[in-house]
């Protein structure tokens, strides 16, 4: 193929794909970012949520689990836990731990305030209604 | 022979030691991990899991940066042909970028996350506690630093010199792994943007920019060891770049089926990224063939098994266990599962792990003044290749097998279990995984070792190259 084509021919085929590549993608960002705000229930999207996701940032939890498939995974899927689990549930669990019970794995214990709690549900709440094509296929995530 | 063609070449020198011992650290941690996996309070609350994981894949990600940085001050100057623009810059910048990375780990150690956050600006600007961006503000601001640092400084070098395909791809990957990360300092209150731009750093990085990074850098040894002619296998560069970019740009699509963006990525994203195994299959046959034709027997057998192993071993954890998962109606039962996990760790390792263990394979003997190792040295060096190797496929292996069953028991069967139950009967494989990364960090410590192997004394003065005048001129660094 040496004479026939040639480095800049190469080259030139980078240039070519790669702006139209780049141009491809930007279109279709640029009409997920238009679509999001539906998708997402944006205008559930308040303050308290906001506060939740910052309290789920700062104690790592993505550290241990996924959310919405997304994350580590040593502990249970958390975008549909509101589903699985409800409001109650999940405040008396993080209040509880850990639980110390031998060889199982723990989650560390945060001393979250009842107000923080409830951001965090919250948080939680809003994200297992956000669109997700139906993913996960059952509640157990 | 001259030896090192290039005095300033040798700042690369302790970036490769920085690599070579943050690598360690990480496999520490995987470790300590793993056995959490199957013993859950394992060091807690002293460690716990999360705090782990993220010194594991942030020591990773440093290291690596430290490797790429370490590959780039080695080949641009003799690519260039020209000292380097600034070798203080160079070593100043080491400095900051370890002095910062320990500081990070030490605070992950050390304080509770959240009052790290707090203390170092979080609340300012939140941008912490997102999966491989958990790095406190400072860092990553030091990161920028050190990268414009490090962009001026290989810039200033390029634009001096001779530019050739080589630089001029390795320079281009750079600047992309610069740009994109800069997506890391955005972080929007509404989650599924936050995750739709976060790939932007983490699938643009390793499907994108970073593919460029290694064709250089393969490129260049290929160059060396083969004596292939450099009109060829820069030809060969464009096409896998080509193809990398093509299928790796609205290949990000992969990332978006269940994340709140609309279904048309299942389309667009499978179609996209099922063609992402291309550049990776490329990188095989490029390897292979210039190896095949090469027109001098290279006395370094390491950095030739290293620069080959690269190739087969990105194919396979990038290309095929990549494709296992990517389509969308695959991607449904497997999303995060260990399956992911199984991917991510033969990709990472096959493709950059072992990409930057090929160029200090191939650089180091040079800066610690010889042409190639001894040959024990070699040989053990080859025995780490193959330890630390197949350890990875069983380790990807085990999990892929317990993905599997996963999957299957959490989300494909009539009555699906939960979570936790699951686990419990993924055990054995776990248990398996552990002891595949014990035999990964056995293979750790002869790679370390084989840097200190001497031969045995009457081969010594046969293979000892003659020490030449830019060999005494070399700061002893050892
Ligand atoms: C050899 C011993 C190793 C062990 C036991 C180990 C163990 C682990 C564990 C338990 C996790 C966390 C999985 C989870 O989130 O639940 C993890 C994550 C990770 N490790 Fe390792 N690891 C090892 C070596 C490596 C190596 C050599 C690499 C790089 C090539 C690597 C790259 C990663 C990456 C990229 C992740 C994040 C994966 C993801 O998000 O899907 N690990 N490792
Ligand atoms: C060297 C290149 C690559 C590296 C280092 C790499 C690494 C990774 C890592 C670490 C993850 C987990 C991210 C997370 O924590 O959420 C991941 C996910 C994924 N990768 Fe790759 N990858 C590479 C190439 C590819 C290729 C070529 C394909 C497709 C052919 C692919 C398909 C996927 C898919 C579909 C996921 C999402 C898995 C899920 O849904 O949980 N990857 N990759
Ligand atoms: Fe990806």
């Amino acid at each position: 193929m040496s004479q026939f084509f040639t480095k800049s021919m190469a080259r030139n085929i980078f240039y070519g794909g790669t702006l139209f590549s780049v141009l491809l993608f930007l279109a279709l960002t640029f009409h997920t970012t238009w679509k999001v705000p539906q998708r997402s229930n944006a205008a559930n999207l308040t303050e308290q949520v906001a506060r939740g996701k910052h309290l789920w940032e700062t104690r790592n939890c993505i550290g241990c689990h996924t959310l919405l498939g997304e994350g580590a995974y040593f502990a249970p899927e958390l975008g549909n836990v509101y589903k699985r689990r409800g409001d109650a549930f999940i405040k008396v669990w993080i209040k509880a731990q850990p639980t110390k019970v031998p060889g199982r794995r723990q989650m560390p214990q945060f001393n979250f305030t009842d107000a923080q709690l409830d951001d965090l549900v919250a948080f939680l709440k809003w994200t297992s209604e956000i669109n997700t094509e139906n993913w996960p296929p059952n509640v157990e995530g | 022979m001259q030896l090192l063609q290039y005095k300033s070449q040798a700042v690369a020198k302790p970036y490769f030691i920085a690599a070579i011992g943050l690598f360690v650290g990480q496999i520490l941690f995987g470790l300590i991990m793993g056995l959490q996996y199957v013993i859950g309070d394992f060091m807690f609350p002293a460690i716990p899991f999360n705090i782990a994981r993220m010194v594991h894949t942030n020591l990773l990600i440093v290291w690596l940066l430290f490797g790429f940085m370490g590959a780039a001050y080695y080949l641009v100057p003799e690519e260039s042909e020209t000292e380097l623009h600034s070798p203080l810059l160079a070593h100043l910048m080491f400095w900051i970028f370890l002095i910062a990375g320990a500081l990070t780990i030490v605070g992950y150690l050390s304080v509770p996350y959240a009052s790290l956050a707090e203390m170092t600006g979080n609340n300012l600007l939140a941008t912490m506690g997102r999966e491989f961006l958990e790095q406190p503000l400072p860092t990553k601001l030091g990161i920028v630093v050190v990268a414009l640092a490090f962009l001026y400084n290989i810039g200033m070098t390029i634009l001096k010199g001779r530019k050739t395909a080589i630089t001029i791809i390795l320079l281009t990957g750079l600047i992309g792994l610069a740009g994109f990360f800069l997506f890391a300092f955005y972080n929007p209150s509404n989650l599924v943007k936050d995750k739709y731009f976060w790939w932007w750093v983490v699938h643009l990085w390793v499907e994108g920019v970073w593919e460029l990074i290694m064709g250089a850098i393969l490129g260049f040894v290929l160059i060396k060891i083969t004596g292939v002619d450099r009109e060829v296998i820069e030809k060969w560069l464009y096409v896998i770049i080509t193809l990398a970019l093509v299928t790796g740009l609205v290949g990000t699509g992969h990332h978006y089926y269940w994340i709140g963006a609309p279904g048309y990525w299942q389309w667009w994203g499978g179609f996209f990224s099922a063609l992402e195994p291309l550049p990776f299959f490329a990188m095989v046959v490029f390897c292979f063939n210039m190896v095949n034709r090469r027109r001098r027997q290279h006395p370094n057998k390491a950095a030739t098994l290293w620069a080959l192993g690269t190739a087969v071993m990105a194919f396979l954890g990038a290309g095929v266990w990549g494709f296992l998962h990517t389509l969308a109606p695959v991607n449904y039962y497997t999303h995060g599962t260990q399956i992911t996990a199984a991917h991510g760790h033969m990709a990472f390792y096959g493709a950059y792990v072992m990409v930057v263990l090929t160029i200090i394979s191939y650089a180091m003997p040079i800066l610690r003044g010889r042409e190639v190792n001894p040959e024990r040295a070699q040989v053990l060096e080859m025995w780490a290749f193959w330890l630390m190797t197949v350890s990875m496929v069983f380790i990807t292996l085990f999990l892929t097998a317990a993905g599997i069953l996963q999957s299957w028991l959490q989300r494909i069967i009539p009555n699906p279990q939960s979570f936790m139950q699951v686990q419990d009967q993924l055990h054995i494989f776990y248990w398996l995984r552990e002891l595949a990364g014990l035999v990964f960090l056995i293979g750790l410590g002869v790679y370390l070792y084989s840097f200190f192997a001497k031969d045995k004394p009457q081969t010594v003065e046969v293979s000892e190259p003659a020490p030449t005048a830019t060999v005494a001129s070399q700061p002893a660094t050892t």
